[in-house]
């Protein structure tokens, strides 16, 4: 007996689509990667089943390529995001993200005390964790956890 | 060193402490030279710290050198909403070298990166106060004739204190046996417990202030603040709990030293400071030197 899979959120012909989002964090990767102010046509999906995540979010940018320095931000909040490269409704690359070594200016520090939070300065963090991701401040050096982790927009 | 500022305890290497100690040992032989005549250091105290203020403007005075500077934020522009970027970059203008101390973290770090001169940090918020760091190695070493191999003991607030986490940073790297001695609610965080793992390095924790401290070649006493208690309860529990009293010295190494970043409250009875082992008062002068010679340093006047 075949099984017929219906997609939840419909083929795109041309662009980049984003699977394998945590669905908690489907909007901070739209905000990480800027897409409110994309003008081409986006959908996305979300709290939908999937073995690995339990609910994932998907989403699939229209004519839209990301730079590798561009789509790798959002490793910190969707370490296992998948990434399809559409060329005529046909999957012609498939990526991973890859976390950064050092986190610049998209994430606010945890410490309420740290200068960048008073100041308008830039954050940086540091990478120290990978797996279970931990961002130490270049400023106030106190440790900012993936539970803390804010986006800055 | 020359013309790089210091911030942080974790940007040095091992050499580098050692040649400033070296450099204050040459202070204290001699601490009144001309070499800052002609230089002009600014001392900026976002928030007051007037033991710290004037251990930094004696080393300076002594040095022959001159400040500019306010000792508290209220006095300054900062009070008319200036951001820090501005008062540095202004200052830099004035001055050869910053000393600053600012009760934000990361505030020394910023000021370091848009000043033109070279910045001391001389505390920021909880986060670092290196010259604190380097007089207590300079303290050690005096007393001890070595950094390498002591067993060092700390006790009070090791949850909130910044200078009990530096100072451990900084022995790390002298195989030292860390001892922790400091009720439950201000235990050593388990970033410096995960730290100290990861070298090899050996730590004990202790809730009882006891003839434990019979083994410890430095006793390194903290403030118990009242403030970081939820409980005002167990506040007045433990305040009289880790206090080191005369008594409890009779059993200790005769080698043994007691030190404390001060100000003091009760954490010390007062009947220590006869004790020869007591050392927290030179530890303080120490400062001077130790200061003198990050100043000569960092300026190339060594």
């Amino acid at each position: 007996m075949n099984e017929s899979k219906k997609l939840s959120v419909s083929a795109i012909k041309e662009g980049t689509v984003i699977d394998h989002i945590p669905a908690a964090s489907l909007f901070k990767v739209l905000t990480i990667l800027d897409l409110e102010s994309l003008k081409s046509q986006i959908t996305f999906g979300t709290n939908l089943y999937s073995k690995n995540l339990g609910l994932k979010a998907i989403i699939k940018v229209s004519n839209k390529f990301f730079k590798d320095n561009e789509i790798n931000k959002i490793a910190l909040v969707a370490p296992e995001a998948k990434l399809n490269i559409i060329t005529d409704y046909e999957v012609v690359e498939k990526k991973i993200v890859q976390i950064p070594e050092n986190v610049v200016g998209i994430v606010k520090c945890v410490n309420p005390k740290c200068i960048t939070n008073h100041d308008e300065i830039v954050t940086r963090f540091t990478v120290i964790n990978k797996s279970d991701v931990a961002l130490k401040c270049h400023y106030c050096e106190k440790i900012t956890d993936q539970a803390q982790m804010k986006i800055l927009k | 060193m020359k013309n790089r500022s210091l911030i942080s305890i974790n940007d040095y290497s091992k050499e580098e402490y050692i040649k400033i100690l070296d450099l204050a040992a040459e202070f204290e032989k001699n601490p009144d030279q001309d070499i800052l005549k002609g230089k002009v250091i600014a001392t900026l105290f976002f928030e007051p710290s007037t033991r710290t203020r004037l251990s930094f403007e004696s080393a300076i005075n002594r040095l022959g050198g001159r400040i500019i500077g306010f000792t508290d934020a209220t006095s300054s522009s900062v009070s008319k909403g200036e951001s820090l970027n501005d008062t540095i970059r202004t200052v830099a203008n004035y001055s050869d070298l910053i000393v600053m101390r600012h009760p934000l973290e990361g505030s020394a770090r910023h000021a370091s990166e848009v000043s033109s001169v070279p910045i001391i940090n001389a505390g920021d918020g909880a986060n670092q106060h290196p010259t604190q760091t380097l007089l207590d190695l300079y303290s050690i070493r005096k007393t001890q004739g070595t950094l390498d191999n002591l067993n060092l003991f700390l006790v009070g607030d090791l949850k909130y204190g910044r200078t009990v986490h530096s100072l451990l940073m900084a022995m790390s790297h002298f195989n030292t046996t860390f001892n922790f001695i400091s009720p439950v609610e201000l235990q050593m965080p388990n970033e410096y417990k995960i730290y100290l793992d990861n070298l090899g390095l050996k730590y004990y924790e202790h809730l009882d202030f006891t003839d434990i401290i019979s083994r410890a070649d430095i006793v390194y006493m903290t403030r118990v603040q009242k403030e970081r208690f939820s409980d005002p309860i167990e506040y007045e529990k433990t305040k009289n709990t880790y206090v080191l009293k005369n008594t409890m010295l009779q059993n200790t190494k005769p080698n043994m030293k007691i030190l404390h970043p001060l100000p003091r409250v009760n954490e010390i009875s007062v009947d220590v400071d006869e004790n020869e082992k007591a050392y927290y008062f030179t530890q303080a002068l120490n400062g001077v030197y130790t200061r003198q010679a990050i100043l000569a340093s960092i300026l190339g006047l060594q």
